[in-house]
């Protein structure tokens, strides 16, 4: 029974050394001739094609992380903040020594719809290649002719905040096993045309899911969980759930409502703050209204939510919200009204504010301490604002007035606690 | 005789007063939704004192400052183009100050203009600020290095720029009195830290950077304590000859980051 044991082994050292291969190969499985074909080069000139690649790089956001504060455009450098330390972003400019002056498309194509870069180094999902794995490959050449089209930034890249193991680009093999599914967007010929152009868009450039999903503990999110909302990681803003109907997040908003929000800042439902807002500043406003108007189409169809169950709070909390309503009555009802519903228009109402009722708190914790104005945009160009009163009030104030707020009205959710108020005014803005 | 019984509209039997009454009752009963038409409880101010809640909040309904400490400083009467500047510094990190940052972003250089020119539109009272006992000397080195400077060290007067009262110079240089020492002197600390900075050339970074920190105790603590001009306006443009060239004397445009789509 040796000899069995013997090639038993042998099976073994050969199958480990086989995963080894698999697990450490490098994955640059191409690397083509990088420079850009002289009639290539003279198609992606084509005005149409870079207007049209403007156009859909402001669907993508891509700006927003690839434009570092008062940094030039496009010319990277933003720490994107995760919970494995900042990354930053690269350089998107044709400069040929610090961006991508000296990429072709297919190695574009590469990095948006397979997540890894030129030197077939896996790229960080930082960048939300989970996403933008959907664009179609005509989209991407259109953002590829604009990108090129841009001024020549020379601006080296910013130094990495990751820290070991996450700083080995080899232990994204894993993550890519687990979470990435590689993939154009697949019509659906049982749904209308403007359901698949929303459904592209929301799960496409719009990278929406990149925010408004639960991440596990390595960042990694599920398809059953798409849109159903989570606590943005790093960032702690609570991204809502996008369902608009039973027990959803946006349950009883309107496909008007959501095109008002995207489009001005602003709805009957409530209004954009915190990463929303720049969102909303700087891509969805630009939007063609069509293209809006397919994402509310698409939001629509999002299943219901199954109902959330109400614990009974461990804790009384008859006093707190006694003393949130006094909080509330002074500072807060000018504006939203006693009766939480706000000001048409100008300031958003509480009484079932998806941002008031989500499950953390956070937002309207936040809120509370930051204050800040409605987002700027061409609809509202001359924004109302909230006053901050981080400065004015406790933490045991805010703690009873967000409380108070999130079970006044028809709001029932669970309260706040003031030691969470604290960690609010710690966290970065960015 | 009895009571000659009338029928109003609906068949209404009135009394002998005939319609008047009906038609106050009908009045009085439309009454609270002519109202709720008409004019909602209480209608937003169309101000800008009303949209800029968020800055109000800490500067003071007419920028005046925080009463008695001057943490948050007065913005009345600064020259617009100084606050101009200002809020896009913040907006560009080059003032970095968190909640600064976080409420000037994705505001438009129009709309941080039109914030600005509110602010220095306000006129308050000054108000004055308690200030460190610092020794004869010290305040007497802080008048020199305000009124003549160092030349040794190449520290131009505060005067040759801020003003010959230091009231400040249109558009864009601030004046010097009537803030805490506290402000002062963290400012200018701030420039030799990096918290605060202005585009290149940035004049004051190499100003701050010469002094060491006696001398912006000496010169924060001679300008807090100096007793205000009848007239706090900034003199007119182009009425002081800046010993240094900076950005905020020249011409362009104050530069702000315009949040802006790149195809619609």
């Amino acid at each position: 029974m040796k000899w069995l044991w013997r090639c038993m082994l042998v099976l073994a050292l050969v199958v480990v050394a086989l995963l080894a291969w698999w697990f450490f190969r490098s994955p640059s499985a191409q690397t083509g001739a990088s420079q850009i074909s002289a009639t290539d080069a003279a198609a992606l000139r084509d005005p149409a094609l870079i207007e049209r690649g403007a156009y859909l790089a402001t669907v993508g956001d891509c700006a927003s992380c690839h434009t570092r504060q008062g940094g030039a455009r496009y010319a990277g450098g933003r720490m994107l903040p995760t919970p494995f330390g900042s990354i930053p972003s690269p350089n998107l400019t044709p400069d040929p020594a610090t961006g991508l002056g000296n990429w072709n498309f297919e190695e574009f194509w590469h990095a948006l719809h397979s997540g890894v870069g030129r030197d077939g180094k896996l790229l960080y999902p930082a960048f939300s290649y989970t996403s933008f794995t959907k664009t179609s490959r005509d989209d991407a050449r259109a953002i590829f002719a604009y990108l090129r089209s841009l001024q020549p930034i020379h601006q080296p890249p910013s130094e990495s905040g990751l820290a070991f193991p996450y700083d080995q680009r080899k232990s994204l093999i894993a993550w890519r096993a687990l979470y990435f599914k590689e993939g154009e967007y697949k019509p659906d010929p049982a749904r209308s045309a403007e359901w698949n152009r929303g459904a592209y868009l929301v799960q496409g450039l719009g990278h929406c899911n990149e925010c408004h999903i639960a991440r596990d503990a390595l960042g990694g999110m599920s398809d059953s969980h798409s849109l159903t909302g989570g606590r943005i990681p790093a960032q702690d803003w609570y991204a809502p759930d996008l369902s608009m109907q039973k027990n959803g997040g946006l349950q009883g908003w309107s496909a008007q409502d959501v095109f008002d929000l995207l489009k001005t800042g602003q709805s009957a439902k409530g209004t954009a703050f915190g990463p929303m807002a720049e969102e909303v500043t700087q891509s969805t406003q630009h939007l063609q209204d069509d293209d809006l108007r397919a994402i509310a189409s698409y939001l629509q169809s999002l299943p219901p939510r199954p109902p959330v169950r109400q614990e009974a709070s461990a804790i009384d909390v008859t006093a707190i919200i006694g003393q949130g309503a006094k909080v509330y009555e002074k500072n807060c009802a000018d504006c939203h009204g006693m009766d939480g519903n706000g000001i048409a228009g100008v300031y958003p109402p509480l009484n079932g504010n998806s941002s008031v009722v989500e499950p953390t708190g956070i937002n309207a914790t936040r809120m509370v301490l930051l204050g800040g104005f409605a987002p700027l945009t061409a609809g509202n160009p001359r924004p109302y604002s909230m006053p901050p009163f981080a400065q004015q009030l406790g933490d045991a104030d805010v703690a009873a007035v967000v409380t108070y707020i999130r079970q006044a009205w028809e709001n029932k959710a669970p309260p706040v606690q003031e030691r969470d108020v604290g960690k609010g005014r710690n966290t970065p803005i960015d | 005789m009895p009571e000659q019984a009338t029928r109003g509209p609906f068949g209404l039997r009135l009394a002998r007063h005939g319609y008047l009454p009906a038609l106050a009752a009908i009045f009085f009963l439309l009454m609270p939704f002519a109202h709720a038409v008409d004019a909602p409880a209480k209608p937003v101010p169309d101000t800008l004192q009303q949209r800029v809640a968020a800055c109000t909040a800490c500067h003071g309904a007419h920028g005046e400052g925080t009463p008695q400490s001057g943490f948050f400083p007065r913005l009345a009467g600064k020259p617009a183009d100084y606050l101009t500047r200002q809020l896009g510094y913040f907006q560009q990190g080059l003032r970095k100050y968190t909640p600064m940052e976080y409420v000037v972003r994705g505001m438009s250089p129009a709309y941080l203009q039109e914030m600005a020119g509110y602010f220095a539109a306000q006129s308050v009272p000054y108000q004055r600020f308690p200030t460190p006992p610092v020794s004869a000397a010290l305040l007497q080195r802080g008048e020199t290095l305000a009124t003549h400077g160092d030349a040794a060290r190449d520290i131009p007067a505060c005067q040759s720029c801020h003003g010959t009262q230091f009231t400040g110079v249109q558009p864009s240089i601030p004046g010097l009195l009537g803030l805490p020492y506290d402000y002062l002197s963290s400012q200018l600390g701030s420039w030799r830290t990096g918290t605060r900075a202005m585009a290149a050339p940035d004049c004051m970074a190499q100003v701050a950077n010469r002094l060491d920190a006696a001398d912006i105790t000496a010169v924060s603590a001679w300008l807090a304590t100096r007793e205000l001009p009848a007239d706090m306006h900034a003199q007119l443009a182009g009425s002081v000859t800046p010993a240094l060239r900076c950005s905020v004397l020249e011409t362009n445009a104050p530069q702000a980051t315009m949040p802006s789509g790149d195809g619609a």
